[in-house]
């Protein structure tokens, strides 16, 4: 007979779920790194015309979306990473992760900000 | 009953001196990683957003941005971020084929180490070289 192992009931499995978002938001930021790229290439660099005109497009602004909220995620999984081996007393890990998240929060906000506010 | 049985494990030297361990290369690339990406979140991601409000704003803010970036220091900061970058970006996609089962291996898993290392500061110098 098969008895699961008992370290299951305690694992909530975020591991994984962790490990795949991490290279699949990796994955999103490489696509919009080389898209950036293809466009500077393309224009053959960019002047103020160029440039407005690049983020004035509705596919380009949600692109941008895209690439920062996987930043998000990315930052979130990694700085949490360093913070989980790094800071032992709880009460400073929680706080320091609180900032972390806070701070994520406040860049998606700044993000839509940029891209959509009237500057 | 098995761990009551297990003989008391002598304490053992712990020798955690980083400055005085000679670190493996794909340790090296592992632990840079970590620093790069930590610079980052911290720096990099808030002047992106502020450079990119800038270049957008208005022409007057484009310019002066343009004039903020031609001082030695900026360029300074933009040469560090931009290595950030690129090597954080290098180390991910070794990752990615480490994940694959590509170059696992010990001999492999060293040779892309001193790739990434080698490739991230070579394209760091074309970013210094056009910054300049």
């Amino acid at each position: 007979m098969v008895i699961a192992p008992s370290y299951e009931a305690a694992s909530a499995h975020y591991g994984w779920r962790d490990w795949l978002s991490q290279r699949v938001t990796a994955v999103v930021m490489l696509v919009y790194t080389l898209l950036i790229f293809g466009i500077v290439i393309w224009n053959g660099g960019v002047d103020y015309a160029v440039w407005k005109n690049v983020f004035a497009s509705h596919a380009f602004k949600l692109a941008t979306f895209l690439f920062m909220i996987a930043l998000a995620f990315h930052a979130w999984v990694g700085v949490r990473n360093i913070l989980m081996d790094y800071i032992k007393p709880t009460g400073w890990r929680l706080s320091l992760q609180t900032i972390v998240i806070c701070v994520l929060i406040a860049y998606m906000g700044w993000t839509i900000e940029v891209l959509w506010g009237t500057l | 009953m098995a761990a009551l049985d297990r003989p008391v494990v002598k304490p053992r030297p712990i020798f955690l001196n980083l400055l005085a361990i000679r670190q493996p290369l794909p340790a090296i690339v592992s632990i840079l990683h970590r620093a790069s990406g930590a610079l980052l979140f911290l720096l990099g991601v808030p002047l992106l957003l502020w450079g990119v409000h800038m270049s957008l704003a208005s022409p007057d803010t484009f310019a002066q941005l343009k004039q903020i970036i031609a001082h030695p220091f900026s360029k300074l900061v933009l040469l560090a971020l931009a290595w950030a970058y690129i090597y954080h970006l290098l180390a991910g996609l070794r990752h990615l084929a480490i994940d694959l089962h590509v170059g696992v291996d010990l001999a492999p898993a060293r040779r892309s180490s001193a790739i990434v290392l080698v490739l991230s500061l070579l394209l760091t110098v074309i970013v210094a070289v056009r910054l300049w």
